[in-house]
């Protein structure tokens, strides 16, 4: 015999609908454990805990390279010479005033420091993430005669100046990122965290 | 009772419970191939061999290869000096990859060439397409897997291209990597995708691709329909079976290829830095990274693409924007099937644009790939803005200069073409 159409059309249309709503529900609840195995895990989340570094030895031109959450952070010197060259020559810079949240409330200066002379950034190039290059002189470079100090990225050309401000017209967008820090005495360094106060 | 006899109350055993002499006859003894078929209707086939070449290799390296980031560089060092024969397995597989990618960009200009994704092959173009996309990435979670210092760097290159999404960018590019950095728990699940999600989909796409050109028939060099021709049994009349009689061609052809792929992997398997990258030798280090950053010779294009764009535009970040043009250059091939408005297929019988145009794409392509291999400087970044344009402007102004161009009348038979 052939199946007749279901006596109440309209009826049967609703069911269809509402089962197969729930059905589309229950994949969404059931993909949520399989999306968030991807994100970091316990004992990832736990290796992003703050480092603590001496940096009583620190010499002047010379960079320290700390590994926190994987990443490279830099730790170097400014003398107050190049400090005082970057409050001043700002023309080439594309936020020289670190209006971008890139770093935290207290680096917010011209020198991008929560100590002055301290430099800590991270050696992450924000166009897509190589480490960039120190290159602290400021004498003439293959990538930039009027080259003065700063950090070259070998991988895309961007440029950033002492206090890990980016360049205007290369390819990374935002000054280098300023980690969390503080300083536990005048030779300790903590990286990762804003501090008590 | 004959063994011929016996062999066919066999067959019909087997046919009464599975279309056997049904699917050979359809995909290959009755297959309709155009007589006109030329050199360019090679590399199918020849895809097809690599195809199960990379999945044999790639099988017996697994059989070998630690997927961790403390193991996975020493288990390639191992695979290569201790294993009977690892060198060479590796060696295929790299080879192998390369291969595959030069093999499917000819695959992909014949079809641009002669008009192969135009109604009613679009189907067929865009399994393709997709193939295109899924090899691209099994190349990059490859190429990840020995943890080398460019492993390591090409990882954290392609995922931060996602941090540059606007709002949800770095989450997502944490997300992808199950990490703050590049690190084991990214080489474990791209190892993951390697072996299992991505081959499970390049197999069943290219099953999709094969089924659907089947149904259709294959193009030709004139963009001739063959199917307006037929003899008394409905077979067209400018076709001979598949097989024997292409599969002969497909034979020698594959003979070429591997006294080539061959010579490759014997004498150069590195080829020069390009098949494996010399500073890939150096275990992975995510405080150093290496001075020039390249991408294998087969990205180079698009990579071209993502440094030409330098500049922020609309209030988007000129990173973002290098990525969605890196994007849209791959993504674009997708729409070919309906930018193209020209009532022929063949780039024989289409105007003078259509051809400077597909000239200008070559050049452009090519172009790109040298400059995507070099370091960036001020007058290669400008040369790799042009080319850019020069490679959307095939694509982007298709459906005009389609339009307006004098064609040649396409001949009714392959005999008179």
């Amino acid at each position: 015999m052939q199946p007749k159409s279901p006596p109440n059309p309209i009826r049967r249309q609703l069911l269809t609908s509402i089962t197969s709503l729930l059905g589309f529900v229950g994949v969404i609840f059931a993909a949520i454990p399989f999306l968030s195995a991807f994100k970091p895990s316990a004992r990832a989340e736990a290796a992003g805990a703050p480092v603590k570094v001496n940096i009583s030895k620190l010499s002047p031109g010379e960079l320290m390279t700390v590994e926190w959450r994987g990443m490279p952070v830099f730790v170097y010197k400014v003398s107050s010479e190049a400090q005082n060259a970057l409050s001043a020559d700002k023309s080439k810079l594309a936020d020289p005033n670190s209006d971008q949240q890139q770093q935290p409330e207290y680096a917010q200066n011209d020198t991008r420091s929560r100590k002055k002379g301290i430099a800590v950034v991270k050696g992450v190039c924000t166009h897509l993430g190589c480490a960039p290059k120190f290159y602290p002189e400021a004498t003439s470079q293959d990538f930039d005669p009027n080259w003065q100090g700063g950090f070259f990225c070998p991988c895309h050309g961007s440029k950033f100046d002492l206090a890990g401000r980016v360049y205007a017209n290369v390819p990374a967008p935002t000054n280098l990122e300023v980690p969390p820090h503080y300083f536990e005495t005048d030779s300790t360094l903590v990286i990762g965290s804003d501090g008590a106060s | 009772m004959t063994t011929d006899t016996r062999t066919k109350r066999f067959l019909s055993w087997i046919d009464f419970r599975f279309p056997l002499t049904e699917v050979f006859e359809r995909h290959l003894s009755k297959y309709p191939a155009p007589t006109n078929l030329n050199i360019w209707y090679l590399f199918g086939f020849l895809l097809i061999v690599v195809l199960a070449m990379q999945i044999v290799t790639g099988l017996w390296l697994m059989m070998n290869y630690t997927n961790s980031a403390e193991e996975a560089f020493s288990s390639v060092e191992y695979i290569m000096r201790d294993v009977e024969y690892g060198w060479l397995i590796r060696y295929m597989h790299a080879a192998g990859a390369s291969a595959f990618f030069a093999l499917i960009y000819l695959h992909m200009f014949r079809g641009m060439m002669y008009g192969s994704y135009q109604k009613p092959r679009e189907l067929i173009w865009l399994g393709g397409w997709f193939t295109y996309l899924i090899l691209m990435a099994e190349g990059f979670t490859g190429y990840v897997l020995p943890w080398g210092q460019m492993s390591f760097w090409a990882a954290q290159v392609i995922i931060s291209l996602f941090s540059s999404i606007p709002v949800v960018g770095e989450d997502l590019a944490t997300w992808i990597r199950g990490d703050y950095l590049v690190s084991g728990i990214t080489l474990s699940r791209l190892f993951a995708f390697h072996v299992v999600l991505l081959p499970i989909l390049l197999i069943a796409i290219v099953f999709f691709h094969i089924l659907a050109l089947h149904e259709i028939g294959s193009n030709n060099p004139d963009g001739i329909d063959v199917k307006k021709h037929l003899d008394e049994d409905g077979v067209p009349l400018d076709t001979k079976p598949f097989f024997p009689y292409d599969i002969s061609h497909d034979i020698f052809a594959l003979g070429v290829f591997l006294i080539i792929f061959c010579s490759v992997v014997f004498f150069f398997p590195t080829g020069g830095g390009y098949i494996i990258e010399y500073v890939n030798y150096e275990p992975a280090n995510p405080l150093s990274t290496p001075a020039h950053i390249v991408p294998s010779w087969y990205y180079t294009p698009f990579y071209a693409m993502l440094r030409a764009v330098d500049f922020p535009l609309f209030g988007l970040t000129a990173k973002f924007l290098g990525f969605a043009t890196m994007m849209a250059a791959v993504a674009i091939f997708a729409v070919l099937p309906w930018l193209d408005r020209s009532p022929v297929k063949s780039i024989k019988y289409k105007g003078i644009l259509s051809k400077t145009f597909l000239g200008i794409f070559v050049v452009s392509f090519f172009a790109l790939c040298y400059l995507g291999m070099v370091p960036p400087t001020e007058t290669k970044t400008l040369l790799s803005k042009i080319f850019t344009l020069g490679y959307f402007s095939y694509f982007l102004l298709m459906p005009i200069y389609t339009r307006i161009e004098k064609c040649k009348p396409v001949p009714e038979r392959v005999a008179e073409a």
